[in-house]
C-alpha cells in the first residue's frame, strides 16, 4: 500500500487514528466487557480499510501510565497473515496491545488509592497529532487525517491545558476529533475537542451496538461528511480546570493578560508574571477580588 | 450631597441705593432662605432657585463692595451685600450650580426619584446626547421606557453600560475651537462714499480682538486712554486715522502728524512693546541655529521685499524710518497670532471686557515667564511640539501590555510535574479493584479474543436496528433542523406580534441580566436594593414568557418552548444565584451582624 502511487489520493481517502483506551481500571468496572468491545473496534477498522484501498489506519493505546502505537497498517512490520478466524490486522493489532498492557502495568508504580483512574489522553492525542504532522510533511498529497477517540474513562483534570493545547493544535491543522465516549458520565475535554475541531461527539445508548453506531457516524471519510447529516452534541461542557491545583471549576480567577484560569485570588499571574492589583482591603468581601483581577 | 448647603452672613437690599438689612443667608440645593437678625423685619425671603434666571456680582478689586445680585423670571432681582468677596465667591458658585441643575432636573426627572442614587452631575450636552440615541434607536427606546421609566433601573445604571455608545457618538463632535482669521485686519479696506471726503472703517468686536492681539501697543494705549481720555470711538479714529496714513505711504505726511499729536504718534511708531518681545524671542532661539549664517539670506533691507502693498511701491529716507513699517513685520506679527490661537473666551460684545481679558492673559502669561525662567520655556517648547491635534488622531485604542511569558520552559515544567503527580483524593468514583486484578483481567480478555476470534455476529441485527433507528430519529427531528441555515430563521416562522414579543423579552432579558451579574458582589446597600429591584423585574418577567407559550398556536408551540426555555434558563441561573447569595449572606450575618448590609 505505501507503494501506491500519491496521485491517487482523492479527495475520500483518510487517514484514520484511532485512541483507544486500555486503562483497566475503567474495564474492570465496565458494562462491556473489553473482549467484546474490541471485537467491535476490529470489525469497525476492517470496514474502514475495506471502504477505500488507501486508507489508512494507526491505533494508538491510551493507558493508564503511558501510549504507544500498537497498529499502523501503513507499516511494513505488519508480518503475519490473516487465518481462516482472525484477519491479519486483528492478529498484529491483539498481540501488540498485550506487550502494551504489560509494559502499562510495568510502568505503574504504586497502587493507586481512591483517586481518579483517568487515562493518558494528553499523550496520545499528542503522539496522533505527531504522527499527522508526519503524514503533513511527507508531500503535497496525503490522506485526510482525523482523530477517533475511543475513550470510556473519566477525564483527569490534571490533563487539561495538556489536552486543551492539544486540541488547539488540531484545530490549527484542521484535524477533526471525533470521540465516541462509552463511560457512564459525558467528557468534558471530548466535548470540547469535537465542538472546537468540527467533529462530532457520541455517547452511544446501547453499547451492544458499538460497531453499528462506529460504522454509522465514524466511517465516513471527510470528503463524504459534508453531504451527511451527523449527529450533533446538544450541549458541550465548558468547564476549565484551574492552572494551579487542576480542579474542574464553574467560576475562577483569570488573568487579564494571559487568560490562564486560576481557582484562587493570586497576588501574580504564575504563567506570565503579570502583577494582579491589589484587592482594596481586608474588609471587602472574597469575590470583589475577583474584580480587581480583571482590571490588573 | 457634600457641599448640600452654604450658610452666610449678609445684607439683604431691595435695591442698589438702599442700605439693606442684616441677617443670615442660607442656601440649600433647591432654595435659598433669607432671615433678617431684626424677627420683626418685614424682608424675609424664601425663594426657590427655579424661578432665578441669573446672577451677577461686583468684581473684586472695584471700589464696590461685595454684591451679589439674583434676578428672577419676573425681571425683580434680589441683592445681597457680603461680608468679603470669599463669600461672595462661595455663594455665586452654588448659585451658579444650582440655577443650571435646576434648568435641567425637568427633563430627567421622571427616572430619577431614586435618593439613594449617586451625586450624578450630568452636562445638557450629555443628556441631548442621550436623547438623540434614544430617538435614533426605537428598540433602545422601548428598553428605556420599559425599566428606566418604570423605575427598575435608574437613568445612570442604564446608560452605564452604553458608556461605548455615548462615546462613539459624542466622539464625532469637533472639540477644537475656532481660532483667529488667517486673513490680515490690513486687508479691511475704508469704504469711501465718492462724495465726501470721509472714509469709513468698519469695526467688529472680532477685528478689535485681533487687532490687540496683534498690536500690543494699540491694546496698551487702549487700555491707558479710554474710557479716562478719550472716547472708545475717538479712540478707533485716531487710529484708523494713523493706519490711513500708512497706507498712503506718505512717511513724510506721518511723521508730521506724529509731531502734532502725541496719542496718534503711538499708533505711527514702531510698536516697543513688540520689538521687546522679538528681542526677548531671539534670545529664546536654539543655540544650535546660526544666525549670523541666516542674515545673509535676508532681503529685508528691500522694503516690502519689492512687493507692492497698499498700492504703491517706494523709498523712504532713513529719517523717517521710525514710521516705516515692513509686510515681513505685519505678516510675521499676523502669523504669530494666528498660530498662537484664540486664548481668550469671553462674550465678544463689550470692547472694554475683551481688552481687560486680553490683558490679564498677558500678565499671566509674562508672570509664567518671569517665575519660571528658562527651565519652563525649555518644556513648553518641548510640549508644543509634541501636542496633538485632537481631530487629527486615530481614537485610542485599550492600553496594551505585552504578553510575556516569564520562562517558558519554567512554566511547562511546572505544569508537568503537576500532571504527573495525580492529585490524592480527588472526586470520582474510586476503583475497588487492585491495579493488578484490573490488568489481569484486561490481559485476559484480549488473550480470550486471540483465541476466540472475533465475536460473530459482532453485532445482533435487533441491536443494530435499534441503534439505526436511534440515530437516523434523532438526525430527522427538528431539533437538528433548527439554526442549520442562516436565512431561515425560526423565529419569521412564527406570527409576527409573538415574535416582536419574544426579541423584546429576550433584549429587556439580557438587559437585566447584565445589570444582575455586575451588580455582584454586593458590597453596598445600595447594589443590595439594586439586586433585590431587578430580581422582582425578572419574576415579572417569567410568567409572561410562560402566557406566550401558552397561547402560541399548537404547531409552532415546540419552537417557542425551545425559544422560551433557554430564556427561562438564564433567569433560574440568576434567581438561583440569588437565593445561595442570600443564604450566604444571612450565614454571615448572623456571625457578624456589624457588617455590610
Amino acid at each position: 500500500m505505501a507503494s501506491a502511487p500519491s496521485k491517487l489520493y482523492a479527495d475520500d481517502v483518510s487517514l484514520l487514528v484511532v485512541l483507544l483506551d486500555t486503562n483497566p481500571f475503567f474495564w474492570s468496572a465496565s458494562s462491556l466487557p473489553f473482549s467484546k468491545f474490541i471485537s467491535h473496534v476490529i470489525s469497525f477498522l476492517n470496514s474502514v480499510l475495506l471502504l477505500n484501498q488507501l486508507n489508512q489506519i494507526v491505533v494508538i493505546a491510551t493507558g493508564y501510565s503511558c501510549c504507544d502505537y500498537v497498529y499502523d497498517s501503513s507499516s511494513s512490520a505488519n508480518r503475519s497473515s490473516g487465518t481462516g478466524k482472525m484477519s491479519a490486522l486483528s492478529i498484529d493489532l491483539l498481540e501488540k496491545l498485550e506487550e502494551f498492557v504489560g509494559r502499562d502495568e510495568k510502568l505503574l508504580k504504586k497502587e493507586l488509592e481512591g483517586s481518579t483512574a483517568s487515562s493518558l489522553l494528553s499523550g496520545s492525542l499528542s503522539m496522533a497529532l505527531c504522527y499527522i504532522q508526519r503524514v503533513f510533511r511527507s508531500g503535497p498529497l496525503h490522506p485526510h487525517p482525523r482523530i477517533l477517540c475511543l475513550h470510556g474513562s473519566q477525564d483527569g483534570p490534571e490533563q487539561y491545558v495538556a489536552i486543551m493545547n492539544a486540541i488547539f493544535s488540531a484545530q490549527r491543522s484542521m484535524v477533526p476529533i471525533d470521540s465516541c465516549f462509552i463511560g457512564a458520565q459525558n467528557s468534558a475535554f471530548l466535548q470540547q475537542a469535537s465542538y472546537i475541531t468540527g467533529g462530532v461527539y457520541l455517547k452511544p445508548q446501547l453499547l451492544e451496538g458499538t460497531f453499528q453506531y462506529l460504522s454509522t457516524v465514524f466511517a465516513t471519510d471527510l470528503h463524504s461528511r459534508g453531504f451527511l447529516q451527523l449527529p450533533k452534541s446538544v450541549g458541550v461542557d465548558f468547564r476549565a480546570s484551574c492552572f494551579c491545583h487542576k480542579k474542574t471549576i464553574d467560576m475562577g480567577y483569570i488573568c487579564s493578560v494571559c487568560l490562564s484560569i486560576f481557582c484562587k485570588h493570586h497576588k501574580k499571574c504564575s504563567t506570565c508574571g503579570s502583577v494582579f492589583g491589589q484587592a482594596q482591603s481586608e474588609a471587602a468581601s472574597e469575590p470583589s477580588k475577583k474584580r480587581k483581577t480583571g482590571d490588573a | 450631597m457634600a457641599s448640600g448647603q452654604v450658610i452666610k452672613r449678609a445684607k439683604y437690599k431691595t435695591s442698589v441705593k438702599d442700605p439693606g438689612t442684616a441677617g443670615v443667608l442660607k442656601m440649600a440645593w433647591d432654595r435659598f432662605i433669607f432671615t433678617p437678625n431684626h424677627p420683626n423685619s418685614a424682608s424675609k425671603l424664601d425663594v426657590e432657585f427655579r424661578f432665578i434666571k441669573g446672577h451677577k456680582n461686583t468684581k473684586e478689586g472695584s471700589n464696590k463692595p461685595p454684591w451679589l445680585n439674583l434676578t428672577n423670571d419676573q425681571g425683580g432681582s434680589y441683592i445681597f451685600e457680603f461680608e468679603s468677596y470669599s463669600d461672595l465667591h462661595i455663594c455665586r458658585d452654588f448659585v451658579g450650580k444650582s440655577i443650571g441643575r435646576s434648568g435641567e432636573t425637568p427633563t430627567a426627572a421622571s427616572g430619577k426619584t431614586d435618593a439613594s442614587l449617586p451625586d450624578e452631575q450630568i452636562s445638557t450636552a450629555e443628556l441631548e446626547l442621550r436623547i438623540k440615541l434614544l430617538r435614533e434607536n426605537s428598540e433602545l427606546q422601548k428598553l428605556h421606557k420599559q425599566l428606566v421609566i418604570g423605575g427598575i433601573l435608574t437613568e445612570a445604571e442604564f446608560w452605564a453600560t452604553r458608556k461605548k455608545l455615548l462615546d462613539r457618538e459624542s466622539s464625532r463632535k469637533s472639540k477644537q475651537r475656532v481660532g483667529f482669521k488667517s486673513a490680515m485686519i490690513s486687508d479691511i479696506k475704508p469704504a469711501t462714499d465718492g462724495r465726501t471726503n470721509k472714509v469709513t472703517f468698519s469695526l467688529s468686536p472680532e477685528i478689535i480682538l485681533q487687532i490687540f492681539a496683534e498690536k500690543p501697543a494699540v491694546h496698551a494705549a487702549f487700555l491707558s486712554y479710554v474710557p479716562n481720555k478719550m472716547t472708545e470711538k475717538d479712540f478707533w479714529t485716531k487710529y484708523f486715522k494713523a493706519e490711513y496714513l500708512h497706507s498712503t505711504r506718505n512717511a513724510v505726511a506721518a511723521a508730521a502728524e506724529a509731531a502734532e499729536d502725541e496719542e496718534l504718534a503711538i499708533f505711527l511708531r514702531n510698536d516697543d512693546i513688540l520689538a521687546k518681545e522679538a528681542r526677548q524671542k531671539i534670545r529664546r532661539v536654539d543655540p544650535t541655529v546660526n544666525m549670523e549664517a541666516d542674515q545673509g539670506d535676508d532681503y529685508s533691507h528691500l522694503p516690502d521685499h519689492g512687493l507692492f502693498r497698499d498700492g504703491g511701491k517706494d523709498t523712504i529716507e532713513s529719517q523717517y524710518e521710525l514710521y516705516r513699517r515692513t509686510l515681513a513685520h505685519d505678516l510675521n506679527r499676523h502669523a504669530a497670532v494666528v498660530l498662537e490661537g484664540r486664548t481668550v473666551v469671553v462674550e465678544l460684545e463689550d470692547t472694554r471686557t475683551v481688552a481687560e481679558a486680553l490683558a490679564k492673559l498677558k500678565r499671566v502669561e509674562s508672570a509664567n515667564e518671569d517665575s519660571d525662567g528658562n527651565a519652563n520655556q525649555g518644556i513648553s517648547e518641548r510640549i508644543s511640539r509634541i501636542t496633538e491635534i485632537e481631530d487629527l488622531q486615530a481614537s485610542h485604542g485599550p492600553p496594551l501590555a505585552p504578553l510575556c511569558i516569564k520562562d517558558p520552559r519554567d512554566y511547562f515544567d511546572s505544569q508537568q510535574v503537576i500532571a504527573i503527580k495525580v492529585p490524592a483524593g480527588a472526586e470520582g468514583k474510586k476503583c475497588n479493584l487492585s491495579s493488578r486484578e484490573a490488568y489481569g483481567s484486561l490481559r485476559d480478555s484480549i488473550s480470550l479474543t486471540k483465541q476466540m476470534g472475533l465475536q460473530n455476529p459482532v453485532v445482533k441485527t435487533r441491536d443494530a436496528l435499534q441503534v439505526f433507528n436511534a440515530l437516523s430519529h434523532d438526525i430527522s427531528r427538528t431539533k437538528y433542523d433548527v439554526g442549520k441555515n442562516p436565512q431561515d430563521s425560526v423565529l419569521d416562522k412564527l406570527p409576527s406580534t409573538t415574535k416582536e414579543q419574544l426579541l423584546h423579552h429576550w433584549t429587556s432579558i439580557q438587559e437585566l441580566l447584565r445589570h444582575f451579574w455586575s451588580s455582584y458582589p454586593i458590597t453596598s446597600s445600595y447594589l443590595y436594593a439594586k439586586v433585590n429591584r431587578l430580581k422582582d423585574a425578572m419574576s415579572q418577567i417569567y410568567p409572561q414568557l410562560e402566557e406566550i407559550k401558552k397561547s402560541v398556536p399548537a404547531n409552532h408551540k415546540q419552537h417557542v418552548s425551545v425559544l422560551v426555555r433557554q430564556m427561562h434558563q438564564a433567569l433560574d441561573a440568576a434567581f438561583q444565584h440569588y437565593d445561595a447569595d442570600l443564604q450566604k449572606r444571612s450565614a454571615k450575618s448572623s456571625e457578624r451582624p456589624n457588617g455590610y448590609v
